[in-house]
């Protein structure tokens, strides 16, 4: 079932009763989910992705746009009537009840038509159970359970109805580190399984980019970039999301066109054909940085981290907009440290440039 | 961490001689009260120790008399102020408008003095020869002729004593259920609906289990108090409560140590005794039956 | 298609509408139910006695409102000495409590001692005890102690709680150690830590506690009504009782009324100061009497 959001637009009225202007969460929202993918919603907290999650499964009214499922208009329809499972922050589990009952829970409500047997109630929790693996933990309660085994019983939960569209809430903002690797790859694989329409929010970039068939960048309610996550980390369109992909995150320079080339203070980083004259906004990946003697961009060593499969360069600039950046390297590379002073040259491909003031992308000829 | 134990103890004797001479010594010494046949409370001799206080107390009608109002008393109150205080807290976490207000208001009566009010209720039930008083007009309103209910039919003076005390016992029920029903995330409701769960199933398969400790909380101290009633009852029909009808087991205890039957405090203890017997037994049948449907 | 769930939505939204209105009808009524006998005890303590007895069928409202009432409270029955000995009652009782479990729950909480747990298990397991069991004996202890008719004597076995001592215990408790080792290291004395750190920290405990003593002492009953029988020693619960029985020499209603009104004022306007403090400490585990 494709999801297409039209348009969608959310406000909320001030709470501060002194400004009477109304809180956009979502501003003009347009994006087509394709039938059978995994869509990550991503952006920093108060960025509007829960908002949307939301207008979605149809517990918040849109305040303008609309919602389709396939080819029906669902932004009328309640949310119970929309045929979506949504797996919340927290849970949501009912502490009384067992896995079991927890499962059983949205099927005991359906009615008329849909009413089911007993028995094949019992042998949807079953498929359901089996699909996120907790058979053996059925007659447990919630409280006996570990995050991640709660997590898949939400899962479970939300899938038991055979739902049109999945719906996830920060699924994963709960569970320590090593959890989180291994349920994300569950969420995957349940998703591949079932091959439902899934959206899942969340504000780890890394989260998102490793599982997502499509991400969603979001920033003050209005998307910023959507696509497949190596094409919107390759290809950002504005410093924005430069910045919120990646990790390590992206360097970024104060930097200046003069006559066709990129000049870092002193340095002449590159060429870049068809620019004018303008100060701007460079932006380098770690992975962008090549250390080489007499390389293009002169910088000051602070130290270098070996991590193993490869090394992080920490390193000083007088133009870099923070303090230190970091550069990975491959760990087979040897290069000499030189009086505190190392050089690099700078890959095309993995240096973006921004407008100063609009933050938006400049494309250059390499 | 050295213990510093002189110290502590220094720290710990008023309270620890405060509670020894006015909870221990006398939780003791009841017992031994009530033990002692035809104690004399001026001379101070006794007689005897057995169980005839206990046998004394169980066949004086004024007891049986006490003991029959309160079980009344404690079964009508007790599930119908914690059924009307979960009607209203429900209603009360669904609105947000005047919330506050209600809220106030509503916890008016547990800070007015039980004595003070209950003379209040008196006059609204009271029937007199010159007036026969606001409910009864109420009730002569609907086409009824009017009850005394403050001197009339047993029935009618143990419905004014039940009214009253609902209505004093309310505040403290709604607050507890009010920030119970607060605690219960809306995640979960959220969650219900989206699985199209009705108004109904949710309210009994998620909102009484999830504030099923505080209801089982707030029946085991109804029992407990509900069983302890007197005041209220002093207030409606003063303190000759014998005469009333009206007395409680409390009130019997008191009487039997006080007032114009008073100066027997063997008859008292063995009352007393009875009473947190049957108190302490009430409270463990609870405490069972919760363990059984409390959840978590 | 649309059209459908536009009705669908306006009969959802009328749904809602009238439940709504169901609601605040029943919360209102509820409201009235519990603010009605207060106004009746105003309207009626501003009634002139004649008026009053004249009523044969009560008045919603006079259009001759008269303090007669309260000045014959305070002239016919002596109102203005039982709210003296209520005042001095509740004063002493809370100052006295505080006194004694203040330090209490301090050494339950932060020294160390042997036999701790077991001594603070007894001291909950007291909780458990009602006061009609204790009660007896105290009445014979203070007879014989020729307490009677003292404020030694009411004052006595109101002075400590287990359970105000086992609130204070937690919430002393929640102090982190390091603060305590600190100023151990600092060379502070325990008493100069327990009054210099833990108690202003724990200020909103000790002062919901010493609202909530405060309430219990000025409406308590039963044990005043024992310990005195002299009127000049009677709280205000035993003086409004006193009042309506042998009273102003006649049935005086509005009256009696003035005097209900005149000892339920202070207590309402310490709950409407105190809103939150009283009904977040009664959450936490009040029970009335």
């Amino acid at each position: 079932m494709k999801v297409v959001l039209q348009n969608l637009t959310k406000k909320f009225p001030n709470r501060n009763k002194k400004q009477n202007a109304d809180v956009i969460a979502v501003d003009n929202f347009n994006f087509e989910i394709p039938d059978g993918k995994l869509v990550g919603l991503l952006g920093p907290s108060g960025c509007g992705k829960s908002t949307t999650l939301n207008l979605i499964s149809g517990l918040l009214q849109p305040t303008d746009g609309k919602i389709f499922f396939g080819d029906e208009d669902v932004t009328m329809v309640p949310a119970e009537k929309r045929g979506i499972g949504l797996v919340f922050q927290n849970y949501a589990l009912y502490p009384h009840l067992t896995v079991k009952q927890n499962i059983l829970f949205p099927l005991q409500n359906l009615k008329g038509k849909e009413k089911l047997s007993k028995n094949e109630m019992e042998k949807r929790m079953a498929e359901a159970a089996a699909l996120v693996q907790l058979d053996t933990l059925l007659d447990r309660k919630p409280s006996e359970l570990s995050g991640g085994q709660q997590q898949r019983v939400a899962i479970a939960r939300a899938l038991v109805k055979k739902p049109k569209v999945l719906l996830l809430d920060e699924p994963l903002s709960n569970l320590d580190a090593r959890l989180r690797l291994q349920t994300r790859e569950e969420i995957k694989r349940i998703q591949q399984k079932t091959n439902v329409t899934t959206v899942f929010v969340t504000h780890d970039q890394e989260e998102a980019m490793s599982i997502s068939d499509l991400i969603v960048v979001m920033k003050d309610g209005v998307i910023q970039q959507s696509g497949k996550p190596q094409d919107v980390y390759d290809d950002p369109q504005n410093l924005f999301v430069a910045k919120f992909l990646g990790n390590p995150p992206i360097n970024v320079f104060d930097a200046e066109v003069k006559g066709e080339k990129l000049f870092i203070g002193e340095n002449a980083v590159m060429d870049v054909k068809g620019l004018t004259d303008k100060k701007l906004v460079a932006a380098i990946r770690p992975e962008g940085f090549v250390p080489s003697e007499g390389g293009s961009l002169n910088c000051s060593l602070i130290r270098v981290e070996v991590m193993g499969r490869d090394i992080s360069v920490v390193a000083s600039h007088p133009l870099c907009q923070n303090v230190t950046f970091r550069a990975i390297i491959g760990s087979e590379k040897n290069y000499q440290i030189n009086d505190g002073k190392i050089s690099f040259d700078i890959l095309p491909s993995k240096i973006h440039l921004f407008d100063k003031e609009t933050e938006k992308r400049i494309r250059f000829e390499a | 961490m050295e213990k510093n134990n002189h110290k502590a103890w220094l720290y710990l004797i008023p309270a620890m001689i405060f509670l020894g001479a006015f909870m221990v010594y006398p939780l003791i010494d009841v017992f031994i009260y009530s033990f002692e046949e035809n104690y004399h409370s001026v001379s101070q001799t006794y007689t005897g120790i057995g169980l005839f206080n206990y046998k004394y107390v169980l066949s004086d009608p004024y007891f049986l008399q006490a003991l029959k109002n309160t079980f009344i008393l404690v079964v009508i109150t007790v599930p119908v102020s914690t059924a009307m205080a979960l009607i209203i807290s429900v209603c009360l976490a669904s609105i947000k408008k005047l919330r506050e207000l209600f809220q106030t208001i509503y916890f008016l009566p547990y800070v007015t003095n039980t004595l003070a009010v209950g003379l209040v209720f008196m006059i609204l039930f009271k029937k007199t020869p010159y007036s026969d008083g606001l409910i009864n007009m109420i009730i002569n309103f609907f086409g009824f002729s009017s009850v005394d209910f403050i001197g009339g039919p047993y029935w009618a003076k143990m419905l004014v004593l039940c009214t009253y005390t609902v209505w004093v016992v309310m505040p403290f029920k709604i607050l507890i259920l009010t920030s119970a029903l607060a605690g219960v995330k809306q995640d979960y409701y959220n969650a219900a609906k989206i699985d199209g769960t009705s108004k109904i199933r949710t309210f009994f398969r998620i909102t009484v289990p999830m504030i099923s400790p505080m209801l089982f909380y707030l029946v085991i101290t109804g029992f407990i108090g509900a069983f302890k009633a007197y005041s209220d009852a002093v207030a409606l029909f003063g303190t000759d409560l014998n005469s009333a009808e009206m007395n409680t087991i409390v009130g019997y205890v008191y009487d039997m140590l006080y007032g114009n039957s008073g100066g027997y405090p063997s008859y008292a203890s063995a009352a007393a005794i009875i009473l947190f017997a049957i108190v302490l037994t009430i409270t463990c049948i609870n405490l069972i039956v919760s363990k059984k449907n409390v959840h978590y | 298609m649309t059209n459908d769930y536009l009705k669908l939505q306006k009969s959802a939204d009328l749904k809602r509408r009238s439940l709504n209105t169901i609601i605040y009808l029943l919360l209102a009524v509820w409201a009235l139910i519990v603010l009605f006998p207060f106004y009746w005890m105003i309207l009626t303590s501003v009634k002139g006695y004649g008026a009053y007895s004249n009523e044969k069928l009560p008045q919603f409202f006079t259009l001759s409102p008269t303090l007669e009432n309260y000045v014959e409270a305070f002239t016919a029955v002596p109102l203005a000495d039982y709210f003296l000995n209520t005042v001095i009652f509740t004063c002493l009782t809370t100052l006295i409590m505080l006194v004694v479990i203040i330090p209490a729950a301090f050494a339950f909480s932060r020294l160390e001692f042997k036999g701790k747990n077991i001594l603070f298990a007894l001291f909950l397991s007291l909780m458990m005890i009602p006061n009609e069991l204790v009660v007896i004996t105290n009445y014979v202890t203070i007879t014989n102690l020729d307490l009677k008719n003292t404020f030694t004597g009411l004052i006595l076995p109101s002075v400590t709680s287990v359970f105000y001592i086992y609130l204070l215990k937690e919430n002393f408790s929640q102090i982190p150690d390091e603060l305590y080792y600190a100023a151990k290291v600092d060379g502070t004395s325990d008493l100069k830590y327990l009054f210099k750190v833990m108690l202003p920290i724990c200020k909103p405990t000790v002062i919901t506690i010493t609202i909530l003593k405060v309430i219990e002492c000025w409406n308590s009953y039963v044990w005043p009504r024992l310990i005195t029988d002299d009127k000049r020693y009677f709280l205000v619960s035993n003086g409004i009782q006193e009042i309506r029985e042998n009273g102003f020499g006649r049935e005086n209603i509005p009256g009696m009324m003035a005097a209900v009104v005149a000892i339920s004022i202070p207590l309402i306007l310490l709950f409407l100061i105190f809103r939150k403090k009283i009904m977040s400490g009664v959450a936490r585990g009040g029970t009335k009497g």
